[in-house]
């Protein structure tokens, strides 16, 4: 476990770096972080920062939820059927490694420039991960406790319920943790397509149109308070949900 | 209490464990079931248990043939019946909260609803020496630990037929003695029906006042030995007991 005042620390570092570069580069393309936070506060306060924050959010929260919603139960029952694993496990096989990113223009063409486009290419990124180690984690659960759980009246939905499901908790947990950054990066380039709202769009905005560097660093860091922010999410359900988990 | 009539039963693609297989155990009585590894000793537990269903033949307790888990037998095994996620208190709570789960159907819990619910666990697990370890984790307990806390969540639920399938196996010597003495105790004290599986001659000896031998498969017939003092005090040193294990001894070799 890391400890608090560890973060706080390295945080600062960081900072420090981010300051030195600025001061070495000397060069408008790299302000220092002063000047990035009182960009961001404007940006926030007077500009459009939050309603770009906000579009981004929902759509990579929707999208985590809708991959977990759908994942987690077909990873279940994956894993506990060894007749549907038989069937979709070759499928899986073949289409986990495929690049999901590349299908952007696919999923742009079919679903529109929306927001249901964007929520759709998060979710095929995140459904494949989650689901395959869901699948994994129930298929590694020991037969003698299955049976011994059954033994004491359990049938198929009891079992689901005490222990495929608990047992999977930490495996989704795991799959959040991996990706929460993932679904980030592919949220920015979802957005760097064919939309006007968004932090990918804000970021890029200012990068090239505007060239307004300091709001552009607003942009990122919103962008990394965001990807941090679910990280430690994730971390703050771990301890509600997983404790007998903690320090494996 | 248990019949098993003409019971056939083959893993897939194997020769079968049991054909043609009688076997009856009276209310009360305490089976052990002792025979070489591959014999069928768990295979007749888990279709003692209702999670196995014989090809011919059936198995019937209290008079009706199974076609689940009974919710009035209890299951025991060697290792990883808990519930790795669960502290001991809702391990040995989780046979309530199951039948809670469904109610009282009569098809995974009984349709009397006896609401004794947790006070019952509690009630087990301060019998069992467990008080103050509630809010453990299995990985946390020693393994005579973990199988009390089995023993607790089987009991809570108020069997009459109690199966273990080699229990105390992987315990060492004085908890495992100490483990048998308690399962003798509640055998007599709860007027339950018994039948421990097991591999270990001194095992069977000490807690089966009747022995079941299983042999290599095919088993066509029930080999029994009576055993009428097993758990009276000092048994385990009276020549009885003795000349009762080298006799096991000699019949496994032939088997």
């Amino acid at each position: 476990m890391i400890r608090r005042k560890n973060l706080v620390w390295s945080g600062l570092a960081l900072l420090a770096i981010w300051q030195a570069l600025s001061w070495l580069v000397h060069q408008p393309i790299l302000p220092g972080p002063v000047e990035v936070a009182e960009a961001f506060w404007l940006e926030l306060v007077h500009g459009d920062l939050l309603a770009h924050f906000a579009a981004s959010l929902w759509r990579v929260v929707a999208s985590t939820a809708l991959s977990i919603l759908v994942a987690v139960p077909a990873g279940l029952v994956m894993g506990q059927s060894r007749r549907v694993n038989v069937i979709f496990s070759p499928v899986v096989y073949l289409t986990y490694p495929v690049p999901k990113v590349v299908l952007v223009p696919v999923v742009l063409l079919f679903f529109g420039i929306g927001d249901l486009a964007k929520i759709i290419i998060i979710f095929l990124v995140l459904f494949f991960q989650i689901l395959v180690l869901v699948r994994d984690q129930a298929a590694a659960l020991r037969p003698e406790l299955i049976q011994s759980v059954r033994s004491l009246g359990a049938g198929r939905r009891a079992l689901f319920r005490f222990v495929y499901l608990p047992a999977c908790a930490p495996a989704i947990l795991t799959a959040l943790r991996q990706s929460v950054g993932t679904a980030v990066a592919v949220l920015y380039v979802t957005e760097s397509f064919a939309t006007r709202l968004g932090l990918g769009y804000y970021i890029s905005l200012n990068a090239t149109t505007l060239a307004n560097y300091p709001a552009m660093y607003a942009g990122i860091v919103a962008m990394g308070l965001m990807g941090l922010g679910m990280y430690f999410g994730v971390d703050a359900l771990e301890k509600r949900i997983a404790p007998w988990n903690r320090g494996n | 209490m248990i019949q098993c009539e003409r019971v056939t039963f083959a893993y897939p693609q194997r020769p079968p464990v049991f054909e043609d297989f009688d076997w009856r155990a009276e209310r009360g009585d305490a089976w052990a079931v002792i025979g070489p590894s591959g014999c069928g000793k768990s295979t007749l537990l888990s279709l003692l248990a209702g999670l196995r269903f014989p090809n011919q033949g059936r198995v019937c307790v209290d008079g009706e043939e199974l076609k689940r888990p009974r919710p009035f037998t209890g299951l025991i095994i060697q290792d990883y019946g808990l519930l790795p996620w669960a502290t001991v208190r809702q391990n040995a709570e989780l046979g309530l909260h199951l039948r809670d789960f469904y109610g009282a159907d009569g098809v995974h819990a009984p349709r009397e609803a006896r609401r004794a619910g947790a006070e019952s666990a509690t009630a087990w697990l301060e019998r069992l020496g467990l008080s103050g370890l509630e809010d453990q984790y299995p990985s946390q307990l020693s393994g005579g630990q973990r199988q009390r806390t089995a023993i607790a969540r089987t009991l809570a639920l108020n069997p009459d037929l109690l199966l273990m399938d080699e229990p105390f196996s992987s315990l060492d010597a004085p908890t495992r003695d100490g483990l048998q003495a308690l399962i003798l105790d509640l055998w007599a004290e709860k007027n339950l029906t018994l039948v421990i599986v097991t591999h270990t001659i001194e095992e069977a000896a000490i807690l089966g006042r009747k022995i079941l031998l299983l042999k290599t498969p095919p088993n066509r017939e029930a080999v029994i030995m009576e055993n009428p003092w097993a758990g009276a005090p000092g048994y385990r040193d009276s020549s009885e007991y003795l000349a009762l294990c080298r006799e096991l001894r000699s019949r496994l070799e032939q088997a």
